[in-house]
C-alpha cells in the first residue's frame, strides 16, 4: 500500500493544456475517486500516475518516491481499463497469469495468485474460457483478477463500468465496494458518472478543464459545493439554480427572484448584488416551506420511491420538486412550492460559495 | 419462370457486360484448356485427341518440368517469408504513428505498382549485371561482387530480391491490421512490464494471425505466377541454365514458342492443382494458428 502525490503537475500536448499546476495529496489505503465531464483531464492524470503518459511539468510521487521517470512496470501498480483490455487469444487463467510471468514470480506462486483470485472474484469456473466466450460482467471480473494478482501497492480504474448495463453497473459498484474493503489498498478510479463516484469513495475530486474545482467527501461535495460547477455536478435529480439580485436591509439582505415573492436572507460576506441561489429538488415541498411561490406543474416523472415534479414558476423558470411515490399531484395542477432557508446554497457572480454570516460570529 | 424474367430482367440488363466477360474470356478459356490439355494441339491443325498423354509425359519424361518446379518452389519459399517479414517489418515502422504516414505509405507502396512492370525488371538486370550498380558499390568497399545474374547460384537470389522490394502490398495490409488491435492491450502489458520482444510474440502475432493467413495465401499464390520478371531478366529463355525457368515460364515457351498449346494446357492445369493443394494446406492448417475475434466455439 501506498499514497500518491501531485505536486503542480501540468500536462501539455504541444500547445493544448490539458492539465495546469494541479496539487493532489491522496492517502494511504484511500478510495479516490476522479469525476468531471468529458476532457475535464481526469484520464490523463489517472495515465501520467500509471506511466502512459509523460509528465510534461512537476512531480508524481508513490510511497515518498518520485516516479516521473520511472517506468510503468516499476511503479508497483495495477490498471483497470474501461475496454478490460484483455488478451483475446487467452483463456482466463493465461489472461490472469500473464503478467505475473513477466516478474520473477515462482509458477507455484503464480498458481496460488491466480486461484485466489478467481476465488475472490468468484470467476474459478470460467478459468479456461476465452474473453469472447464471458459476458461482460465477466470480462470485468477477469480485469479485476488481473490487477489483483499483482498484490500492487495501488489501483488503477479508469471508467472500468461504463461498457456494463444498468443493473450490472449496480451490482459491480457494491462488488468492488467489498473488494476495496477486503484489501484496503489505495485505490484511484475515474469515472463521469458522479453516482458512482458518490457510492464508493473516501473522497472525490472534482475536475473541469484541467483544474480541481473540488477536492472533498461525498457528503462534503454534496452539502457544501464550493462552486456552482460542483452544485450542478454532484447530486442526481440536478440542483435547482435561481438567479437573484440582493438588496442589503438593516437586518439581513433581501432577495428579489423572478416568479417569487421578495424574502429576507441572512447577512452574506459580500456586496455582491447578483447571486445565484441552489436548492436541491429533494429540500423543495409542495406546499409549505420558510419561503414560497406559486407555479404550475409541467411535468410528473414516477420513478416509483420517488415522483419528480417540474413546477413553472410565474416567470417561466422551471424547479425539480423530489416528492414522494405516492404523490397527488396532475400535470396542470397549481401549486404552491416552499424550501427552507438552511437549504439554500449561496454563489457570488463569479460562481464560487459564499456562506451566510452566523449570528454568533456578528455577535462578536 | 416468365415471373422470374419478368421481374429480374433489369438486374440481368446490368449484368450482361460482366456475364460476357466471364462466360466468354473467363469460364470459357478455362473448360477450352481443360479439354485442350487432352490434346496435341499446334494451333496450326485440330486439336487431336491424345488423353493423358500430356500429363503422362509431363511426370515421367520432361526434365525440364521438374527443373521448372525446383526452381518455382525454391522462389516460392524464399521470396514469401522475405516479402511478409519485410512487409511486416516496415508496418510496424509506420505504425509507431509518423505524421506525413500517407507520403510514406504512399512511397512504400510505390515499388509494388512498379515492380510488376516490364520497366523494373529491366531496371533490376542494369542493378545485377556484373558492372551494375550493385557491384560498383560493392567495390567501392574493396568487394568484388559476383555476376549476379548471369551466375546460375545466384540469379535467383536476385529475384528473391526483388520480391522482397515489393512489401507494399501486403504492408498495407499488415498496418490496417496493426491498427486494429487495441492500444490498451500494450498498455496492459506496459504496466505488467513486458518485455517488448514478448509483446510481439505473445500479442502482436496471434492477434495479426488473420492478416498473417490472408497474406501468406495471397502472397504465396502470387509467387506461384510469377512471370513477368522472370521472363525480362531471364531474356525469356530461363537461363543461366535454366536457373530462372520459373514454372510460368516454362509454360509461356511451350505455349507461345512452340506452339504445344496442349501440352501448356496441361502445364496450366497442374499449377492450378498446385495452387489449390497449397491454399488447402494454409486453410487447414489455419485453425491451429490462427485466432478470430468474433469465431464462435
Amino acid at each position: 500500500m501506498a499514497g500518491l502525490t501531485v505536486r503542480n503537475v501540468g500536462k501539455r500536448y504541444g500547445a493544448l493544456s490539458i492539465i495546469q499546476g494541479l496539487n493532489l495529496d491522496i492517502h494511504d489505503g484511500e478510495f479516490l475517486v476522479l469525476v468531471g465531464p468529458s476532457g475535464c483531464g481526469k484520464s490523463t492524470l489517472l495515465r501520467m500516475i500509471a506511466g502512459l503518459e509523460d509528465i510534461s511539468e512537476g512531480t508524481i510521487s508513490i510511497g515518498g518516491k518520485v516516479v516521473n521517470d520511472l517506468p510503468a512496470s516499476k511503479r508497483e501498480l495495477s490498471m483497470v481499463f474501461q475496454s478490460y483490455a484483455l488478451y483475446p487469444h487467452m483463456s482466463v487463467r493465461k489472461n490472469l497469469a500473464f503478467g505475473l510471468q513477466n516478474f520473477k514470480v515462482s509458477s507455484a506462486e503464480v498458481e496460488r495468485r491466480v486461484a485466489e483470485a478467481a476465488r475472490i472474484l468468484q470467476i474459478e469456473q470460467l478459468m479456461d474460457r476465452k474473453p469472447r466466450q464471458l459476458s461482460g460482467g465477466q470480462k470485468q471480473r477477469v480485469a479485476i483478477g488481473r490487477a489483483i494478482v499483482r498484490e500492487p501497492q495501488l489501483f488503477l480504474f479508469d471508467e472500468p463500468l461504463s461498457n456494463l448495463d444498468a443493473e450490472l453497473r449496480v451490482q459491480m459498484r457494491a462488488e468492488l465496494a467489498s473488494l476495496y474493503a477486503r484489501l484496503g489498498t489505495t485505490m484511484i478510479y475515474v469515472t463521469h458518472d458522479q453516482v458512482e463516484a458518490m457510492t464508493m469513495a473516501s473522497r472525490i475530486v472534482v475536475l473541469r478543464g484541467g483544474k480541481i474545482e473540488q477536492l472533498g467527501t461525498p457528503q462534503e461535495l454534496y452539502t457544501r459545493p464550493q462552486n456552482l460547477f460542483v452544485a450542478g455536478f454532484i447530486g442526481s435529480p440536478k440542483i435547482n439554480m435561481l438567479q437573484a439580485r440582493t438588496t442589503r436591509g438593516s437586518d439581513g439582505s433581501v432577495v428579489s427572484v423572478a416568479g417569487m415573492p421578495d424574502f429576507a436572507i441572512p447577512d452574506l460576506p459580500t456586496d455582491d448584488q447578483a447571486l445565484t441561489l441552489c436548492v436541491r429538488p429533494s429540500s423543495l415541498r409542495v406546499g409549505n416551506g420558510e419561503v414560497k411561490g406559486d407555479g404550475t406543474i409541467r411535468l410528473v416523472e414516477y420513478l416509483g420511491s420517488e415522483t419528480l415534479l417540474h413546477i413553472a414558476l410565474s416567470s417561466g423558470q422551471v424547479l425539480l420538486v423530489s416528492d414522494n411515490g405516492r404523490t397527488p399531484y396532475r400535470m396542470g395542477d397549481p401549486v404552491t412550492i416552499g424550501f427552507d432557508l438552511p437549504d439554500l446554497h449561496y454563489f457570488d457572480s463569479t460562481g464560487q460559495r459564499i456562506e451566510p454570516i452566523q449570528k454568533e460570529s456578528q455577535a462578536q | 419462370m416468365k415471373r422470374f424474367f419478368a421481374r429480374n430482367a433489369p438486374a440481368y440488363v446490368f449484368l450482361l457486360p460482366w456475364l460476357i466477360g466471364f462466360f466468354l474470356l473467363a469460364l470459357g478459356p478455362i473448360l477450352a484448356s481443360l479439354y485442350l490439355s487432352f490434346t496435341r494441339y499446334d494451333m496450326v491443325s485440330a486439336p487431336r485427341w491424345i488423353g493423358w498423354g500430356n500429363y503422362e509425359y509431363m511426370f515421367t519424361r520432361d526434365r525440364r518440368f521438374w527443373k521448372a518446379l525446383e526452381v518455382t518452389f525454391t522462389y516460392v519459399a524464399l521470396a514469401v517469408p522475405a516479402r511478409l517479414i519485410m512487409a511486416l517489418g516496415v508496418a510496424m515502422l509506420l505504425d509507431k504513428g509518423l505524421r506525413t504516414i500517407g507520403l510514406y505509405r504512399a512511397i512504400f507502396y510505390l515499388p509494388s505498382l512498379l515492380g510488376a512492370s516490364i520497366a523494373i525488371a529491366i531496371l533490376w538486370r542494369q542493378l545485377f549485371a556484373a558492372d551494375g550498380v550493385v557491384n560498383q558499390v560493392l567495390a567501392m568497399v574493396g568487394i568484388q561482387g559476383a555476376s549476379w545474374i548471369t551466375d546460375p547460384d545466384t540469379s535467383l537470389y536476385t529475384l528473391v530480391v526483388l520480391a522482397m522490394w515489393q512489401f507494399g502490398s501486403p504492408m498495407l495490409i499488415f498496418l490496417a491490421g496493426l491498427r486494429g488491435i487495441p492500444r490498451d492491450l500494450y498498455e496492459a502489458a506496459e504496466i505488467d512490464g513486458t518485455p517488448r520482444w514478448r509483446q510481439f510474440t505473445r500479442i502482436t502475432l496471434p492477434l495479426l494471425a488473420p492478416v498473417i493467413f490472408f497474406n501468406l495465401v495471397l502472397q504465396t499464390i502470387d509467387s506461384f505466377k510469377t512471370f513477368s520478371s522472370a521472363f525480362i531478366i531471364s531474356n525469356g529463355t530461363g537461363a543461366p541454365a535454366d536457373s530462372l525457368l520459373f514454372y510460368t515460364v516454362y509454360l509461356f515457351n511451350e505455349a507461345f514458342k512452340f506452339f504445344r498449346m496442349g501440352y501448356a494446357s496441361a502445364l496450366a492445369w497442374f499449377l492450378l492443382v498446385i495452387i489449390a493443394t497449397f491454399t488447402a494446406i494454409a486453410f487447414f492448417t489455419s485453425k491451429y494458428w490462427v485466432h478470430y475475434e468474433n469465431e464462435r466455439d
